[in-house]
């Protein structure tokens, strides 16, 4: 029989291109629909008609919408991000920095949060109905349902306030020993951990429950496996996929993670550039950061659609 | 892990089993709605007076939820924000999920190329994290409780669509469904009178999920700064506005905190213990 992967990954790769061109069509037309006239804004209340008809033109905003889009589009391949309207900056060196600090942030949490939530997920599905596999659950019913700025609010007053251990703010600057990393990067990654590990846990321990009600976990109950070998031999290498799948699916929620995180702790990342952008109207940064985010996003959902499409023996 | 207790007389006389954590969380869910809806005779004073002369005043008899970072009474900004909060976020639940059960049932009766464009437009809009669309809109727009409505609709209306789409294309290959064809029912007749009564319970649950999420993304729009305006204050901007407060752990800050918490985790546990029969009617 044909394998049908390559097909099904195209399709999804095909997929996913045709969403990032309606979602970059969406957060141009959502930025451009503004009330006012960007030249008028730019050039301020005294602005003669001649200047703001030359810089119209100049920033082609005389032309269809169309093809200003076309042209926006154009520019991101060719790595143009257009100018920032608040302090005449190429949006590009705006980002650089601050796209570097937010890819720390979301690495270094998601060292701490895999091995932690799959260990958790795994080990309450394997003690499934246990006290501890209730807690366990309780416990990310409760983070799940609650705003990240609560999270954070919540482990500010614990370490910062509390036992003082740990500074409420951070500043990237700080950082030349790995003490004084620990201190900038704590608060924002405790956050984060919660927030994503959450998710993970979940989404693990649902997985691998799935894999123990099967037939062969069953038989491998009747023959007398002991319940670690019967999880650890017989259930998680078929787990695996779903398991992986589960891993960028949770990934995908430090995208909002970060945004309200890197605000409340005032870390200089690319989510605190595009909320400050919002405030002072700065479109090219707003759409920049909004296409950067969604990029990520599209990435690691479509990445979590391969791994399962991948790790599915049936469609080989 | 379900391991329902039926509590008494309630479970023997419905037929339903009701279990403790359940009825708790209804009951938090019943008191939040309650406080919502007689705000203004149960406050005891009024959101903007300034009653203390400290600012982030401790709790105290005659202030029971301490004073804000201007000195006003806590408690009442709490009991409007209540308003702000399951009102805003009630409306649009109620636009997401009516708009998107009704656009999903109709995807599934019509299927070919209408459920082609619709799951696909919707897919890609669905790829847009949610608070990022939040900020763009608000960016485009600004911010009012409208807008706010109406944006957090959008948001949520392609995962009610999934839903009630997954469920109604069930039902569709049913028998009846098949009847009512040949009986030359239309369209409106064929989702509303077959297929809805079989997916409601699931629906409704669904709709209870949602809520969670809506009131999530509100607050945290609102923390923002970019959600509800002020004079007006819900949750999400009592905390931003009090997040000054934090460092002497002020009950201006902590308490709207546990607020929010209080109402989506009871949701979220009502749901989850809601009696098998009114949440799988159908998926089973």
């Amino acid at each position: 029989m044909k394998s049908r992967v390559p097909s099904l990954i195209l399709g999804r790769l095909l997929i996913a291109l045709v969403t990032l061109t309606i979602v970059s069509f969406a957060v141009f037309f959502a930025t451009t629909m503004l009330p006012g006239d960007t030249a008028m804004i730019l050039l301020g209340q005294s602005a003669t008609p001649e200047a703001v008809a030359g810089l119209r033109a100049a920033m082609h905003l005389d032309e269809p919408a169309l093809l200003r889009f076309l042209y926006w589009i154009g520019g991101l391949f060719r790595g143009d991000l257009g100018t920032s309207y608040a302090n005449q900056m190429p949006v590009t060196t705006l980002i650089a920095d601050r796209l570097a600090n937010t890819l720390k942030l979301a690495g270094l949490t998601t060292l701490v949060t895999v091995p932690l939530a799959l260990t958790l997920g795994i080990t309450a599905a394997m003690w499934r109905g246990t006290l501890y596999d209730r807690i366990v659950t309780i416990a990310t019913i409760g983070v799940i349902s609650v705003p990240e700025f609560v999270l954070a609010t919540l482990a500010v007053l614990v370490f910062a306030v509390y036992l003082k251990w740990l500074p409420a703010l951070s500043f990237t600057y700080q950082v030349d020993s790995f003490s004084g990393l620990l201190r900038v990067y704590a608060m924002p990654v405790i956050t984060l951990t919660f927030v994503v590990s959450a998710q993970m846990i979940r989404m693990s321990r649902a997985a691998v429950i799935e894999t123990l009600n099967t037939p062969y976990v069953e038989m491998a109950l009747l023959k007398g496996a002991s319940r670690p070998r019967m999880v650890l031999r017989h259930a998680l290498p078929n787990a695996l996929g779903p398991i992986a799948n589960a891993v960028a699916l949770s990934l995908s929620y430090l995208v909002g993670g970060v945004i309200i995180v890197e605000t409340i702790f005032n870390y200089p990342g690319i989510a605190k550039l595009m909320v400050d952008g919002v405030s002072t109207r700065d479109l090219p940064l707003i759409q920049s950061c909004a296409m950067i985010f969604c990029f990520g996003y599209l990435l690691l959902i479509t990445t979590a659609d391969i791994v399962a499409i991948l790790s599915n023996p049936r469609l080989r | 892990m379900k391991t329902y207790s039926p509590t008494g007389i309630l479970a023997a006389r419905s037929g339903y089993r009701v279990n403790l954590v359940g009825l708790v969380s209804f009951f938090v869910v019943l008191f939040w709605a309650l406080v919502a809806l007689f705000a203004p005779y149960i406050a005891p004073h009024s959101v903007g007076e300034m009653i203390d002369l400290d600012y982030f005043g401790p709790m105290r008899p005659g202030l029971w939820l301490g004073s804000d970072y201007l000195g006003r009474d806590m408690l009442s900004r709490v009991i409007f924000g209540a308003r702000y909060t399951v009102g805003i976020s009630l409306a649009a639940v109620s636009i997401a999920c009516f708009t998107g059960v009704v656009l999903g049932m109709t995807s599934a009766v019509l299927r070919g190329p209408v459920d082609m464009v619709v799951s696909r437009l919707l897919d890609a809009l669905n790829s847009i994290p949610s608070k990022l669309f939040g900020l763009m809109v608000v960016a485009a727009v600004g911010s009012s409780i409208p807008v706010l409505i109406l944006t957090l609709s959008v948001i949520y209306i392609p995962g009610a669509y999934r839903f009630s789409r997954a469920l109604a294309v069930n039902i569709e290959t049913m028998d009846f469904i098949m009847v009512a064809r040949i009986r030359g029912e239309k369209l409106p007749y064929l989702i509303g009178s077959e297929i809805l009564p079989n997916i409601i319970g699931p629906v409704l649950a669904d709709l209870g999920l949602r809520f969670v999420f809506i009131v999530l993304l509100l607050s945290g729009l609102s923390f923002l700064g970019l959600g509800v305006q002020p004079p007006y204050a819900d949750w999400g901007a009592l905390v931003r506005e009090n997040i000054g407060g934090l460092p002497f752990a002020a009950p201006a800050v902590i308490v709207p905190s546990l607020a929010i918490a209080t109402l989506t985790i009871s949701v979220n546990l009502l749901i989850d213990n809601l009696p098998q029969k009114i949440r799988d009617r159908s998926t089973s």
